[in-house]
């Protein structure tokens, strides 16, 4: 806001040195003055409502968070927001800290009421039909499988890409997907990947709606690309992410 | 709609709300009117952000209108309506974040609505704080019945509710055109069609009663 002032300078000398205009021309000090006092006035808005909004926002995006680990992980009471570094190894986030560093991926450990871990939350996403589907996966560490999706964001066309959300022979694919490692846990045992409708056969399987298989396979694939990444990270810490 | 005898605030008021509706007659804001109004809340939120950015900018040119050099005035009121829609930005993301989604980057499209530049050059640049302001919001109301007219009939066609309740039965199956863009072209156009029949009939009338037209 406060550059407008002296970007207007660079203007005046042009509007100055039209001479042909009729009516008398303004002088170059009001023409500074009102866009200095309306920058100012503008300023001081903006900032009062940034300042005044700033902890409402910050709360609404943390409920929005908690809200969809907890459609993924019903048994969850609380939630603690981890990393999984390049290295392999886990650290918990501060509230503090938002920064998060390159390469590592976040995700968030769930605890039931009595402060045992009741599961992970990791998103992932991939180009869907209309843009980036991205979605919020449950993964159970005792069955070592996907128990439940939630979608954070997507632009499907409504009515066809937009059952994922819906469809109930859809998201009971994501009941017990399998996500095991190999025995190596460098990455997944098998590839999670959408099938067309009707043909699945293996746990590891997404059976995709009919009529919306380009939004299914973005499913499939968003969770895979996420789990290929996160899981070899996190299994061998899952001890780490005791509730502190 | 008005006469001679109503008060003048009232005149200036409704002049946005009916005989200038901002949407079914000077069919300006297509933009927002056309990408947002796949449900009735959101075009009622989407109406009101453009309100609270009308009466704020129109009020704050106005009062600015004397100190305000011609030479820079346009720069001066898009200051005004950025800072404006910048604060609604804000406060729709603190009411709701699901609601913030749905507008997506047409909170921010509002700084070009030509509504609302259209009333600071127009009408705030050259009248007094108070008119200027009851002007603007005449026109939001406009605006904001125009996106609802719009909103409603794409929201109960397209998805079968209103407002998020379902209003038909489980067998009823979402004429789902209607709330995809080509859905709204075909919905302002019947309403445009509508109005323009209103307008017509309502010339037709008034030549009758004074017996200078001649039916065609």
């Amino acid at each position: 806001m406060s550059d407008q002032s002296s970007s207007e300078k660079k203007v005046i000398p042009i509007a100055v040195a039209a001479p042909e205009a009729a009516p008398p021309e303004s002088p170059t000090g009001a023409m500074i003055r009102t866009l200095g006092l309306v920058s100012a006035i503008c300023g001081l808005i903006i900032v009062g409502a940034y300042q005044g909004t700033y902890d409402a926002v910050a709360a609404n995006k943390r409920i929005a968070t908690e809200r969809a680990v907890f459609k993924v992980i019903p048994a969850a009471k609380s939630i603690a927001e981890f990393v999984a570094q390049p290295g392999g190894g886990v650290s918990k986030v501060g509230a503090g800290d938002t920064a998060i560093p390159p390469g590592a991926v976040k995700f968030f450990a769930a605890y039931d009421e009595t402060g045992k871990l009741a599961g992970i939350a990791a998103e992932g996403g991939a180009k869907g039909y209309a843009d980036t589907v991205r979605i919020m996966f449950g993964y159970q560490p005792d069955c070592q499988c996907v128990v439940g999706i939630g979608v954070v964001s997507m632009r499907e066309t409504p009515g066809i890409g937009d059952k994922i959300i819906t469809d109930k022979d859809f998201l009971a694919n994501f009941t017990a997907l399998d996500l095991k490692l190999k025995a190596d846990l460098s990455a997944l045992a098998n590839e999670v990947k959408a099938v067309k409708h009707g043909s699945k056969t293996n746990a590891w399987q997404v059976d995709a709606i009919s009529g919306a298989t380009i939004t299914s396979r973005a499913v499939g694939k968003a969770i895979n690309d996420s789990a290929q990444v996160l899981m070899p990270r996190l299994v061998p810490n899952l001890d780490k992410l005791k509730p502190s | 709609m008005t006469t001679a005898d109503t008060p003048q605030t009232w005149d200036e008021f409704m002049e946005g709300v009916w005989r200038q509706n901002p949407v079914f007659v000077m069919v300006l804001g297509m933009c927002p009117t056309l990408a947002v109004t796949v449900s009735a809340i959101n075009a009622i939120s989407m109406g009101l952000a453009t309100l609270f950015v009308l009466v704020c900018s129109c009020g704050l040119v106005s009062m600015m209108r004397k100190v305000t050099p011609k030479e820079v005035r346009i720069a001066v009121y898009i200051v005004i309506i950025a800072t404006f829609v910048t604060a609604v930005d804000y406060a729709i993301q603190a009411i709701s974040l699901a609601l913030y989604d749905a507008l997506g980057a047409f909170i921010q499209l509002i700084v070009v609505n030509c509504i609302i530049l259209g009333r600071a050059e127009a009408h705030a640049a050259k009248n007094p704080p108070m008119p200027a302001m009851i002007n603007a919001a005449g026109m939001g109301v406009g605006f904001t019945i125009g996106l609802l007219a719009l909103g409603v009939v794409r929201e109960i066609l397209g998805a079968g509710t209103l407002l998020g309740v379902t209003l038909f039965g489980a067998g009823f199956q979402p004429w789902v055109i209607m709330v995809l863009p080509p859905g709204g072209f075909f919905v302002l156009g019947a309403w445009l069609l509508f109005f323009a029949w209103l307008e017509r009939r309502k010339l037709r009338r008034s030549a009758q009663l004074t017996e200078v037209g001649q039916h065609v």
